[in-house]
């Protein structure tokens, strides 16, 4: 899109980090200017209205869809994607449990589904089932059929658990 | 290779343990996904995620209208708009006009007509997707409406003019099987309806096209189930050679069968090579419900003539599959409806009329189950009459008729499958039930959750039973194969082959073979591309017989090699050498040697393709060996029901499956899991609803999907008894889940209820107004 002519500037704080957005159209979302201009792809676009939690991202501590965000409204926010999650290239608990317990697939909802579980846990160490099921009922998955992830958020649970006592 | 050999004991003690248990990583182990890393840090890049320098976006115009001729498409207010770089119609497109799957039926852009709402029309490239989004807005297409075809029945009847040259039936074909005038002491029968319903993947359909430098041919980057298929179709609209296109598998956010036929390979393909610059495209979530092929809605009337005891005699039934407005695969999903039509049911006469039509409805193909799914929901209901009708139970009923090895289908063919549907019924049956719903059960337990209204007070529990037989792999004398290569170079497997990996988990399932085959513990997975022959289309429950064929057959003749230089190296006879763990060893000897060792040096080069054996077409009866081999599962559902407000909520699947062999047992798990999920979609929640042509709800806020919060507890017991036939032993696991839970769901509606409720996906009023 021509923009040259719109010379804002805008800048977002993503995983702690300062980014400046520069000349782009302010009718796009938090989730493109996340993939398409600050190359943080892991937040991923699947219903564009709210619907599959796909793009879940950590907004001033709130779980949110970054598809019903318009990212220059973003600009004073905190926000943390599935790329700020865990240091380097390493993995969070989270992460960890979702390959043990068989959680991914194909993977598409699985970033926004990891952002949820951190976020749950974060909010509640230790959910009842049912409050799992309704934490993570904004999160859309097609292929595993939730089994697994139910069975990933309880092992990260209980290990989180055994640590704190230990 | 200087060395040699362990203490004789040594050998001794380490082969009894090899006996008992497996390294990890082989197969039978809970193996992990070489992709699932990158996957659960959102590093791994989908087709979605793929970027070009200097990269264009391609968009789609699609008909607003399900029928209607085209007049003139005016494009000039789109050149106007600055950042527009090429706009395409029909007349741009280099070689043929038409693509599709079984029948080169449906155009790349509506050439004067258009036949489906969301029909293509024109496309264009430009720099931003906004700028996309208004070009598509300025183009002008003038429309002279049409009454569209939606009746199946009146393509049946012939009474409307063609809407496409090759008329409104796609197929017609009956089955003709035995005596066609046996009856018995009981004789059911019911209409049974299958709404339209959407695969769903989570990664909408995107591709990268970058151009060649000259011009002259392209890379495909494409989130694909069939690399090859795609490749000669793309190949055959831009009027190159095949070799000129080639295509690379970009990630893939799940299929189940919408990435079977083409959506957008030849319009970003066509953009890329007008405008010389890559160009990516990617739908959103409405422009997907338009841009795939759905799973077919059906209407099943079956009548079923049996003894007095329950036994079938002979079953009666017309199954009309309405394809929508092209071909896709309609053809093999009615054969494969009429020819499951007695489920795992002995049946010695069979008198099946079976039709898939032509209409100006969406085009509907594969999907999970294909054809299998609809014919399943009517023969499950019918056994659930036949019970009541003979005084038994469904489950004896069942277990009265259960299919057995050898036992014939209606087309002729005997299933030479292991058939253990009577364990299947048996160890679903025997399957701890859920507890009862408690007194004080938290509002989202009940029906309808925390958002209706339904009192636990009104709640009441039923109990339903489904089982199902699923063909595997591509049937009527297709020429089905895969094809897969194994270098060992230095002690290091590298694995090629085109099968897409889709999130079922096939690279998993490579290395898993390699591990095992050749003791190694790296394997090395090469791009998934068309550098390579055919691996086929991850459809059809196929992959893991047919790609895990391939590469366990080029695995083992890498091993020959390996085997035939230790042997020379050593004085042996190959013939005596094994792999034992991570070691060549000497059965009858004392030579033991690493794999890694063994191999340094050499540079061993296999490729393999795979086939199944024959099949044949059906003849005019029907009759013929149609199908290579078949999977059999069980489900039992357990359900509340509000029946005043026609709210239903899944409390637990019991499920027990015959896998032949569990490869790899977490993986499925999952398969059955998220198979329950879509089956019970199909049961209570999802439909494409099409009125007048019009699809009403193509998008996620009214096409309901699953939720955590509707997903059942699932119990299951996996039946391994290993197929002779299948390459591992294993049978494919993918699309048996997804099929009998369905009318198991709606039998147990029906037993909490008492009403007959013959359509899926059960509304509210289908309950309530029953």
């Amino acid at each position: 899109m021509t923009t040259a002519s719109e010379p804002e500037i805008y800048r977002l704080t993503v995983n702690g980090e300062s980014h400046d957005v520069q000349d782009a159209w302010l009718g796009e979302s938090l989730l493109y200017v996340l993939r398409e201009r600050l190359g943080l792809p892991g937040s991923k676009g699947a219903c564009e209205q709210g619907e599959c939690g796909s793009c879940t991202v950590v907004l001033d501590g709130a779980a949110v869809c970054a598809c019903l965000v318009m990212a220059a409204s973003a600009t004073d926010a905190d926000i943390i994607t599935v790329e700020g999650l865990a240091a380097a290239d390493g993995l969070t608990d989270v992460q960890t449990a979702f390959l043990d317990e068989g959680a991914v697939q194909c993977g598409f909802c699985t970033p926004g589904l990891i952002v949820a579980v951190h976020h749950l846990l974060e909010n509640n160490p230790s959910p009842t089932a049912l409050e799992t099921r309704e934490a993570l009922s904004g999160n859309i998955c097609r292929c595993t059929g939730y089994g697994r992830i139910f069975a990933a958020v309880d092992s990260v649970v209980a290990s989180r658990a055994e640590q704190n006592t230990a | 290779m200087t060395e040699i050999s362990a203490p004789a004991e040594t050998t001794t003690s380490t082969a009894a343990a090899t006996t008992t248990q497996l390294r990890p990583g082989e197969l039978g182990t809970n193996a992990a996904r070489p992709d699932g890393v990158p996957k659960v840090q959102g590093r791994f890049a989908f087709a979605n995620d793929l970027w070009a320098e200097g990269m264009l976006w391609g968009a789609t115009l699609r008909s607003p209208h399900p029928y209607a001729r085209i007049r003139s498409i005016d494009v000039t207010g789109a050149w106007k708009i600055a950042g527009v770089q090429t706009i395409v119609t029909a007349e741009d497109v280099p070689g043929q006009a038409t693509y599709g799957l079984i029948s080169h039926d449906q155009t790349v852009f509506a050439t004067g007509v258009v036949r489906y709402r969301g029909e293509p029309v024109a496309a264009v490239a430009a720099d931003h997707p906004e700028t996309c989004r208004r070009a598509l807005a300025a183009i002008h297409v003038d429309y002279e409406v049409l009454q569209p075809l939606t009746d199946p029945e009146e393509a049946i009847a012939g009474t409307r003019d063609p809407i496409h040259p090759d008329g409104n039936l796609i197929r017609h074909q009956r089955i003709l099987h035995g005596d066609p005038e046996a009856t018995g002491p009981i004789v059911v029968e019911g209409t049974y309806e299958i709404g339209m319903q959407d695969q769903a993947f989570l990664g909408p359909e995107a591709a990268l096209a970058v151009p060649d430098d000259d011009g002259a041919g392209l890379e495909l980057y494409i989130a694909t189930q069939w690399l090859h298929e795609d490749r000669k179709q793309v190949a055959a609209c831009l009027g190159m050679p095949e070799e000129k296109v080639r295509l690379v598998l970009g990630g893939v956010g799940g299929a189940f069968g919408a990435r079977e036929d083409i959506s957008l390979q030849v319009h970003c393909s066509l953009l890329a090579l007008r405008t010389g610059r890559p160009v990516k495209m990617q739908y959103g979530r409405e422009e997907s419900f338009y841009g795939h092929v759905h799973r077919h809605p059906a209407k099943i009337w079956m009548r079923h003539h049996a003894t007095a005891d329950g036994e079938i005699i002979k079953i009666e039934a017309r199954m009309v599959f309405d394809g929508g407005a092209y071909t896709s695969t309609s053809p093999a999903v009615l054969i494969n409806g009429i020819t499951h039509a007695q489920g795992p049911y002995r049946c010695p006469n069979a008198v099946v009329d079976g039709f898939a039509t032509r209409t100006n409805n969406p085009p509907c193909g594969a999907m999970r189950g294909f054809g299998v799914v609809q014919a399943c929901f009517a023969h499950e209901g019918q056994m659930d009459k036949l019970a009541a009708a003979a005084g038994v139970t469904p489950v004896e009923v069942r277990l009265r008729n259960a299919m057995r090895t050898g036992d014939p289908l209606i087309t002729g063919q005997p299933v030479d499958s292991v058939a253990p549907v009577e364990r299947c019924i048996r160890e679903t049956d025997a399957l701890p039930m859920p507890p009862d719903l408690a007194a004080d059960a938290d509002v989202l337990a009940l029906p309808g959750g925390a958002g209706r209204t339904a009192d636990r007070g009104h709640v009441v529990r039923g109990v339903g039973f489904g089982v199902s037989i699923k063909n595997l792999m591509y049937s009527e004398g297709f020429d089905d194969y895969s094809t897969a290569r194994c270098q060992l170079n230095d002690g290091v497997v590298t694995l090629k082959f085109a099968a897409s990996e889709v999130g079922q988990g096939f690279v998993m399932l490579a290395q898993q073979i390699a591990r095992t085959i050749l003791g190694v513990d790296e394997v090395m997975l090469d791009t998934i591309d068309t550098q390579i022959g055919s691996s086929g289309s991850t459809s059809a429950s196929r992959q893991t017989w047919m790609s895990g064929g391939a590469v366990d057959a080029a695995c083992r003749r890498v091993r020959e090699l390996l085997f035939e230089s230790v042997a020379e190296r050593y004085g042996l006879e190959a013939l005596q050498l094994a792999i034992q763990g991570t070691d060549v060893v000497d059965t009858i000897g004392s030579l033991r040697v690493p794999v890694a060792q063994a191999s340094a040096g050499l540079q061993l080069d296999e490729t393999v393709e795979y086939r199944h054996r024959a099949t044949e077409d059906l003849d005019e009866n029907g009759q013929g060996n149609c199908h290579v081999a078949f999977a059999f599962v069980a489900h039992r559902a357990v359900v509340d029901v509000d029946p005043e407000l026609g709210l239903v909520k899944v409390v637990q699947i019991a499920t027990a499956q015959d896998v032949g062999r569990a490869l790899n047992p977490l993986s499925v798990a999952g398969q059955i899991e998220g198979g329950i999920a879509q089956g019970l979609g199909l049961a209570v929640m999802e439909e494409i609803i099409v009125t007048d042509g019009m699809v009403r709800n193509a998008s996620f806020t009214d096409y309901l999907l699953p939720t955590a919060l509707d997903a059942p507890t699932v119990v299951f017991s996996l039946v391994e008894e290993p197929d002779p036939q299948a390459p591992l032993g294993a049978k494919g696991v993918g699309e048996p889940p997804c099929i009998s839970v369905t009318p198991a769901i709606v039998a147990a509606i029906r037993d909490a209820t008492g009403r007959d409720i013959h359509r899926v996906p059960v509304r509210p009023q289908d309950i309530c107004l029953a």
